[in-house]
């Protein structure tokens, strides 16, 4: 018995992939049968670039879902870093000196929630969700609810540029993407990431600073965003104080369907990437297939549901899972 | 009770610690050897984990000082223990259970190249060699640590602590979620190490295992030290006694109203 329950555990490792390659398989499929566009590099290149602000913000999503916590605050963050990028780049500041404070304004609100998570330990829901709305309200009060458009050419690049048959968007997507899986799986700050899901008492024991390392978990969710922040402004041609509304719901749901844990310690960024890849297809699926968008706002929520269920049931046995079980 | 610092590796002086209007903890003095095993015993309530809390830095005493080779400390910290040698295998293992088994032996340990990236296979290379001379059995290092027996657990927690490569190593109940070979296997195992030259202090319920490995016992009653005795000159029922309060030791009874059926 011991040995099947592992061998079950062993495979579970890797059991959301195998099950989200295998469903974008057979939507490549059906979607292919029912229109010819949909498997042509154009359409292709269309989802990619749909999907990178998801796989972008999401990336740093995982991070703070794989420590056991939640980053609700994303969605206003791209809003705000964004408009801090106008506001510099309409003052007369440089692209580039622009960019970097629309992604320091980011990171300092992940800081500054990653301080209160960790120093006062409340609860990440509670902090992230005061911390959406207060940069949201920044983010209007700085534009006074008025978009603020109209930018060089060298800063549009970022959202609408060429790199031979992708864009910016889409790089800057696959080497965060890239960068996070090495970070999560090979790294200290990886490692610690996952245990601060686990255990986090047993870190403090082992005299790892427990509080600085969640508080970083925070910051690269926060610079995530913003760099999502470039992305949507550099795109639109536009700082929206309304840009990623409800972004951060998209995140927390690409995160948890690709087999994140919600309660924290096991998680991965491949994952991740694919359900952002699915929820895109299944998007630009429904569009050409000319079903209305309702109908879709409905498919991704059963989707999610059923990857809910599927996780609860295939971790309800793993260890730290409340009924753990253990050989006598 | 006192001793002259000849060789102490940890030297604990009248350290007190309450919790509110209890006292865990009153003006306890001890010194830890290199190459023995010391056992603290007493009942429950007694400030046992309190004292060997203090020692791995997880409490901070109120008053007192603990002396680390040639430095005393006010209190210490996780790291700070951690770093002067002193290593604990705690009651509850602090092990993460969703985590496999090379990440748990080196959590905050882990082996890095080219400044950033954990070398696993040296890792894995290192975690075999030490649960090879724990003789630990674990097939596979990539197992969660909460798919693992008791005693398997145990010996995760224990080669992490001599990962960490110190020369204190605190037992807190190493024995009482044990099976019988398991802790005979556990015991085998202080008693090497404290061979091997290491201060071991071992925190048990259990006077016939402690009998058994330890050179010194020290009893504490009601946050106090009891007696400080050596194994070889003292009979287990004479340490009951000491534990339970007996009649003759009668100068700190009625602590916060509960006095031992021993000393009625």
């Amino acid at each position: 018995m011991p040995q099947i329950r592992r061998l079950l555990l062993s495979w579970n490792e890797q059991f959301s992939q195998i099950l989200l390659g295998m469903t974008i398989i057979v939507l490549a499929v059906l979607l292919d049968q029912a229109s010819p566009f949909f498997l042509t590099w154009d359409n292709w290149r269309n989802i990619l670039d749909q999907s990178a602000l998801l796989v972008i913000i999401s990336v740093g999503m995982t991070f703070v879902i794989c420590t056991g916590g939640i980053d609700l605050s994303v969605g206003a963050i791209t809003a705000l870093s964004g408009v801090c990028m106008a506001l510099a780049l309409h003052a007369g500041l440089t692209v580039e000196v622009s960019i970097l404070l629309g992604l320091a304004a980011g990171a300092a609100v992940g800081l500054f929630n990653g301080l209160l998570i960790s120093r006062l330990n409340i609860s990440p829901f509670i902090v992230t969700l005061a911390a959406m709305s207060v940069t949201r309200g920044i983010a209007l009060i700085l534009t006074k609810g008025i978009p603020i458009y109209g930018f060089s050419k060298s800063f549009t690049w970022w959202g609408s540029g060429h790199i031979g048959p992708v864009n910016p968007p889409i790089l800057l997507a696959l080497m965060l993407a890239l960068m996070g899986a090495l970070v999560l799986n090979r790294t200290k700050l990886g490692y610690y990431t996952l245990a601060l899901g686990g255990n986090e008492e047993a870190l403090r024991r082992s005299g790892i600073a427990n509080k600085a390392y969640k508080t970083v978990v925070y910051t690269i969710s926060g610079l995530t965003a913003a760099i999502g922040g470039l992305v949507v402004t550099a795109r639109l041609n536009t700082a929206e104080p309304l840009a990623g509304w409800m972004l951060e719901l998209d995140a927390i749901a690409a995160v948890v369907l690709g087999g994140t844990d919600m309660k924290g310690g096991r998680g991965s960024i491949t994952g991740t990437v694919m359900a952002c890849l699915l929820l895109g297809m299944l998007r630009n699926g429904l569009t050409i297939l000319n079903i209305p968008s309702y109908y879709q706002q409905l498919t991704i929520g059963l989707i999610i549901l059923v990857a809910i269920v599927i996780s609860e049931l295939r971790l309800r046995n793993a260890p730290g899972h409340g009924n753990m079980m253990k050989e006598d | 009770m006192t001793t002259k610092s000849n060789g102490s590796v940890i030297r604990i002086s009248h350290l007190s610690k309450s919790y509110g209007n209890i006292s865990a903890l009153r003006d306890v003095s001890l010194d830890i050897y290199p190459g023995e095993i010391l056992a603290i015993v007493g009942d429950n309530g007694a400030g046992k984990s309190t004292l060997i809390k203090i020692m791995s830095g997880v409490v901070k005493p109120d008053s007192g000082y603990i002396k680390v080779g040639q430095h005393s400390y006010q209190s210490l910290s996780p790291t700070k223990a951690i770093r002067l040698g002193i290593s604990t295998v705690y009651q509850d293992l602090a092990l993460v259970d969703c985590r496999d088994v090379v990440s748990n032996i080196f959590l905050g340990r882990e082996i890095v190249k080219a400044g950033i990236l954990i070398d696993r296979r040296q890792m894995e290379k290192e975690v075999r060699r030490v649960l090879d001379s724990l003789q630990v059995s674990i097939p596979s290092l990539k197992t969660p640590v909460g798919l693992l027996s008791g005693g398997q657990r145990q010996g995760v927690a224990v080669a992490r602590a001599i990962i960490q490569g110190g020369n204190v190593i605190i037992f807190d109940e190493p024995t009482a979620a044990l099976g019988v070979q398991e802790s005979a296997k556990v015991i085998r195992l202080m008693q090497e190490l404290a061979r091997a030259g290491m201060a071991v202090v071992v925190i048990s319920h259990n006077l016939h295992h402690v009998f058994e490995i330890a050179k010194r016992i020290c009893v504490l009653r009601h946050g106090q030290i009891a007696a400080e005795c050596s194994t070889k000159d003292s009979q287990p029922s004479q340490i009951v006694e000491l534990i339970m309060g007996a009649p003759q030791i009668t100068r700190d009874v009625n602590f916060n109203g509960v006095q031992s059926d021993a000393a009625n």
